[in-house]
């Protein structure tokens, strides 16, 4: 449980890879790996940089600033717990190393890797048309971002101009997933913080929009729906009905959580004023999304940098003030209305037309040519197997997800997989923030302060 | 060090006008995205000039291994490519702007200062860096593993790092290939 534990036990590896090699094994090669360990270390065997950084303390001290704060307590007072890899509050396999004093957290760390899989190097084996069902997998909470953003990334490269329609098909997706997304999170926070009920909420109106996913995509999760052209297919038939009987059942649930939540006095205490975050400590760990518009910076890429159709449509960025858990809860919660506005301006505003490019370099042929013509079917065959190529070049492209800027950094060296695929996870860069929001408050809060992060373990680790 | 040519002015092109430099850094333009191109001495001088210029958050900080794909096109004259690129992605809240830049990195030598004073923000990613790539960031406060193990061996984004197989039991079937 503790940390501090390093005996040379057969069991931890950290200890015996450090035993082995010694300090000259850091500096020589790449193949030992004897750095130590990624755990909370005790008080005293820490260096300054790394408690400061531990203790929550973005802004510069002076070492001995920092030497008093490390002496203020001795080891021997505190106790260094483990909070999850599996714990129900952390969303996953998050694992947070607490050291308490009593109630109290002075120092934190996450330690992350437990849902690695390698996918940023699954994905140089992909070709272009897989590698959507690659990134998809990433934030399985918002998979259509993970689609768009690595899908915008590839057209970039391609230098393809999408049809209107599929553009505006990709509008309404991204909002109807940045609803579910929120509900999702509105659904855990508040199972966290001993609201059980609104787990059951949460997942309720979670539930209409998967449905619609799943008429529109045929998945429910992880869709590989937008694709490198546009997307997979058209919407089909009776969607608008769909879409509007989700907008009307929605705002009585929203109604419902304000009475259950926001305006309730224990949901208040538990939250107001918990986890603060100044929005210089949020811009210099690079947060983004909501925990750094809770800080009142409207930095949204929708309205700031807009993509898609974005700047065509009429919304508000929501933004919070005093960088606390209530306001990444309240923001999210408005986000979702803000969200029914953009999916009802879509409604009126989506054209008739293609839904994905017609270039053939990029788009199979449609499947009643694949009958009639030799060539369509080697065409549809080679862009099936081989896939298509790329021109070589390097482009970012990021896309402002439920959690905040997702990136994608696409290499190419001009042939039919990618070179190098990165995705800037959002939720990787907020979990720095932890450490600086869990800081003096209680193990109770912790609990409230990883919660109003929303951090995606899929994307954390990828 | 010879391998270390970044950006430097007298590396202009013969001819007519010079690439277009900002705090002696080669600019250049695809896509509609700005890269600035900077060798690894002048890194850091540069970020925190474009720190205090209105670069004021560093998004992300990745690395790529050109190992397999050395004759890149996209460097300017001047810029010697190396093995390694360390990627920066910088914003100006206020301008919004993004700028990336691009340091080479040679493979015999893998090591750049840490932007961990300028951002503390990069924190975490430059250890995912230096846990996939090897690349060492120096003045890095915690430069341990952060996805893998910490007793893996290799990094694995690494382009010569093969992909591994385990090999997985079905009932009946022949064994692994």
């Amino acid at each position: 449980m503790t940390s501090t534990n390093h005996d040379d036990e057969p069991t931890t590896g950290g200890a015996r890879a450090s035993a082995g090699t010694g300090d000259g094994g850091r500096r020589r090669g790449w193949a030992v790996t004897s750095e130590g360990g990624q755990e909370l270390a005790a008080r005293g065997e820490v260096s300054p940089l790394s408690f400061l950084r531990e203790a929550g303390a973005v802004l510069r001290l002076s070492e001995a600033d920092v030497a008093a704060m490390a002496e203020q307590v001795s080891a021997d007072e505190t106790m260094i717990i483990n909070m999850g890899p599996q714990h129900p509050s952390t969303h996953g396999v998050l694992r947070l190393m607490l050291e308490l004093q009593g109630e109290m957290v002075l120092r934190s760390k996450p330690v992350i890797g437990y849902l690695h899989t390698g996918m940023e190097k699954t994905a140089e084996e992909l070709t272009y048309l897989q590698g959507a069902t690659n990134v998809t997998r990433m934030d399985y909470a918002s998979p259509f971002f993970n689609e768009l953003v690595f899908s915008l990334a590839t057209e970039a490269l391609l230098e393809v101009e999408i049809p209107p329609r599929a553009t505006w098909i990709r509008v309404l997706l991204s909002e109807l997933n940045r609803m579910s997304s929120h509900f999702l999170f509105l659904a855990t926070n508040g199972m966290d913080l001993g609201a059980v009920s609104m787990m059951l909420y949460g997942w309720r109106e979670r539930e209409l929009l998967l449905d619609f996913y799943e008429k529109v995509t045929g998945l429910r999760m992880n869709h590989n729906f937008i694709r490198p052209g546009g997307v997979a297919a058209d919407l089909p038939p009776g969607w608008r009905d769909d879409v509007l009987r989700i907008l009307d059942a929605l705002p009585p649930a929203l109604e419902d959580y304000d009475i259950l939540m926001t305006g309730q006095p224990i949901w208040r205490e538990r939250t107001q004023g918990v986890g603060v975050i100044t929005a210089e400590e949020a811009m210099a760990l690079g947060a983004t999304g909501p925990i750094l518009r809770s800080t009142g910076v409207p930095w949204d890429l929708r309205r700031s940098m807009p993509y898609l159709t974005y700047d065509e449509l009429e919304f508000d960025v929501v933004v919070g003030t005093y960088g606390d858990t209530f306001d990444r809860y309240a923001i999210r919660l408005n986000e979702i209305r803000e969200s029914m506005k953009i999916v009802r301006q879509v409604l009126d505003r989506i054209p008739p037309g293609d839904y994905r490019v017609q270039d053939k370099k990029v788009t199979p042929p449609p499947r009643g040519r694949i009958d009639q013509s030799m060539e369509a079917l080697i065409h549809h065959f080679k862009i099936f197997t081989e896939g298509f190529r790329v021109p070589e070049g390097e482009v970012y492209v990021a896309v402002e997800s439920p959690r905040g800027e997702l990136g994608c950094y696409l290499v190419s060296d001009g042939s039919a997989r990618p070179y190098r695929l990165h995705i800037r996870g959002p939720s990787f860069v907020n979990l720095q923030t932890l450490p600086h929001m869990l800081r003096g408050g209680l193990v109770a809060d912790a609990v409230a302060i990883i919660s109003s992060v929303d951090p995606i373990m899929g994307e954390v680790d990828r | 060090m010879t391998d270390d040519t970044g950006a430097t002015e007298e590396a202009a092109p013969a001819a007519g006008d010079g690439p277009e430099l900002l705090h002696g850094a080669i600019v250049t333009e695809r896509h509609g995205q700005r890269v600035l191109h900077v060798g690894r001495d002048g890194y850091a001088a540069l970020v925190a000039a474009l720190r205090a210029d209105g670069y004021d958050v560093c998004l992300d900080v990745t690395a790529v291994d050109y190992l397999t794909h050395p004759g890149r096109s996209g460097l300017p004259a001047g810029v010697a490519p190396e093995r390694f690129e360390v990627v920066v992605t910088l914003i100006a809240f206020e301008r919004r702007d993004r700028l990336r830049i691009r340091v080479q990195v040679p493979g015999d030598d893998p090591v750049v200062p840490s932007l961990f004073e300028i951002h503390p923000g990069t924190e975490a990613m430059e250890r995912e860096v230096y846990d996939m790539f090897g690349i060492r960031f120096d003045g890095h406060p915690d430069l341990t593993r952060i996805l893998m193990p910490e007793d893996w061996e290799g990094h694995p984004l690494r382009k010569d790092y093969p992909v591994g197989r385990i090999p997985v039991q079905f009932k009946g079937a022949p064994g692994p290939r």
